[in-house]
């Protein structure tokens, strides 16, 4: 029988405010363990959470930019259940009414395009973090930071929509690019700023019904979704093939091992006891502010993808690589401005310059060469001070020194020898420096022309103009 | 609805809470009075009735986006049973 997956995925994104969601401790990163507590997120008795504003709207911007639509009205409730983490003994989530319901995200497996549903996006509170006795002090112990306790997250639940693996890891891509557009989270799968856990079951192809799923969590970067997925759909395949039923359960994929395994620790069925947060007022969204939200909602990536096909004749591909995130196109499009011919620009970016970064660990962000200066070397080689070749030479050093092209060229005597009389000297230098491959060239090796280019390239340490080369060594070899 | 001991145990379990046998029996009568003093309410037709989920009219109370110092670590920590290197400290947690 040939099965056929089906995968939600819940992704929790950490909304970038200043403060966290129900009190004014700061979000801040790497402060010392518990600096970042007050009563509130410590849930002390006799507290009040209050309502950030800034995490309505930042969860509002998202839920319209995936076209869901916001409730005019909604609450929020408490989830109960105990674990250390969670000072208060619940979190502060939303349940029977979140902001936004419904959207879309689209996605380009493969150079097609698939819509994948949203059920719904919702706002609620980080609980702390828990390091184990292992890793710090006591290993019979375990610890508690409360710093992250109280900062906001948005809750992204889609359709199962999803048939494999890559599609799983394109979804998560392409809302990590949105959220990153939208500057609502900084995306970072592995500081766990974006968080995701899957629903997988298989099913027989064609069928309507959904099969028994397993909850895969501890996923913590795109390689490992996508392996965790692999890996859990081969495991069900196995069980069901051979006859078996699959067990209901929240496995947790060990990234060592390269498998998923059960939980151990939750032996009972988790029972939240949801109901309405009394503490919190309802939260009423009216049209004004929804109109105000929209407004400031940028260029987003599916539109500025078809805007750099349309606008600047770049190819799918080339398009949808630039447009992931909005620095990179910000950057394609400023070299583009000074350099208008896109298709050579795009090529450096995603050759020499994705390369060089990836290598170097950078970000685009945090790019040696400016934007401006790719552009200035570009003109360079249009206008013959250097060849292609010697280009990628003055870009490494660009890249290493931040230098402008010009200047780099000028210090290191890069420039181009394009005298003819010059380069002719060196040819025939190398011509009666090589007397028997040039009786098997005039005998028919005309492959030797590579070896002699060669020959004068290294003579001329690179410089000599390669069109000018080939056109003297063609004649002269005759 | 009756309240079983099976679901007192279950309530006590997700709550973290040990009982004895008189306590358990204790909270079973509890429990099923307070039921039936609620079921009154069945009395009564709501189907068009929202139900209540805040009793004050009010809606959208919010703060601005802004920090403010947090407690000092000192005084968080002074609640916790044990604390070390200014992480609370709590039994092995086994996930």
């Amino acid at each position: 029988m040939e099965l056929e997956t089906v995968i939600g995925l819940e992704v929790h994104a950490q909304l970038l405010t200043r403060s966290k969601i129900f009190c004014t401790c700061t979000t801040e990163f790497g402060r010392a363990p518990n600096e970042s507590a007050c009563p509130i997120c410590l849930g002390m008795p006799g507290v009040l959470p209050v309502l950030n504003r800034t995490v309505v709207e930042f969860a509002m911007k998202l839920g319209l930019a995936v076209h869901a639509t916001v409730a005019r009205s909604c609450r929020f409730a408490r989830k109960n259940y105990f674990y250390p983490d969670l000072p208060k003994g619940y979190q502060i989530s939303q349940f029977e009414q979140p902001l936004c319901v419904g959207g879309h995200i689209d996605i380009q497996p493969n150079g097609g395009s698939k819509r994948i549903g949203l059920t719904r996006i919702h706002m609620e509170e980080d609980a702390g973090k828990l390091i184990h006795g292992e890793n710090l002090g006591d290993p019979n112990s375990s610890y508690v930071d409360l710093n992250r306790a109280g900062i906001p997250l948005v809750e992204i639940v889609s359709e199962p929509d999803l048939s494999s693996p890559e599609e799983a890891r394109a979804y998560l891509l392409k809302l990590k690019s949105l959220l990153q557009y939208l500057e609502v989270c900084d995306g970072n799968m592995e500081e766990g700023s974006l968080r995701c856990d899957a629903n997988i079951s298989l099913r027989p192809k064609g069928a309507t019904a959904l099969g028994t799923k397993t909850e895969i969590k501890n996923m913590n970067s795109f390689r490992n979704v996508q392996r965790a997925l692999e890996y859990e759909i081969e495991r069900q395949r196995a069980i069901l093939s051979g006859g078996g039923t699959i067990h209901q359960e929240t496995r947790l994929w060990d990234a060592t091992q390269g498998v998923t395994l059960p939980m151990r620790s939750k032996e009972h069925a988790h029972d939240y006891r949801y109901f309405p947060e009394p503490d919190l007022v309802p939260l009423v969204v009216d049209e004004a502010w929804i109109v105000a939200v929209r407004a400031t909602i940028p260029e987003l990536p599916d539109e500025k993808r078809q805007r750099f096909e349309r606008d600047y004749g770049l190819p799918a591909y080339d398009a949808e690589v630039l447009t992931t995130s909005r620095p990179l196109a910000d950057y394609f499009e400023t070299a583009a401005r000074r350099y208008p011919k896109p298709k050579v620009v795009s090529n450096w970016v995603m050759g020499e310059l994705l390369g060089a970064l990836n290598r170097s660990g950078k970000e685009i962000g945090a790019c040696p060469i400016a934007p401006e200066n790719l552009a200035e070397l570009l003109q360079l080689i249009d206008a013959g001070t250097i060849s292609g070749k010697i280009a990628k030479t003055v870009f490494e050093e660009m890249f290493e020194t931040s230098a402008s092209p010009r200047a780099i060229v000028a210090e290191k005597g890069l420039t181009q020898i394009s005298d003819s009389s010059a380069v002719e000297r060196v040819v025939d230098e190398v011509i009666a420096a090589n007397p028997e491959q040039l009786m098997q060239y005039r005998a028919g090796r005309t492959k030797l022309l590579g070896f002699f280019v060669g020959q004068v390239m290294k003579a001329t340490h690179g410089k000599a103009n390669p069109q000018l080369v080939n056109d003297l060594l063609r004649e002269k070899l005759r | 609805m009756k309240i079983t001991d099976a679901q007192v145990e279950y309530v006590a379990q997700l709550a973290r809470l040990e009982l004895s046998p008189e306590e358990k029996a204790r909270l079973r009568d509890q429990l099923n009075s307070i039921l039936e003093y609620m079921e009154k309410l069945n009395e009564l037709n709501t189907d068009e009735v929202e139900p209540t989920s805040h009793v004050l009219p009010i809606t959208n109370v919010m703060k601005e986006d802004r920090v403010e110092p947090s407690l000092s670590r000192e005084a968080s920590l002074a609640n916790a049973p044990n604390h070390e290197d200014g992480h609370i400290r709590v039994p092995k947690i086994i996930e």
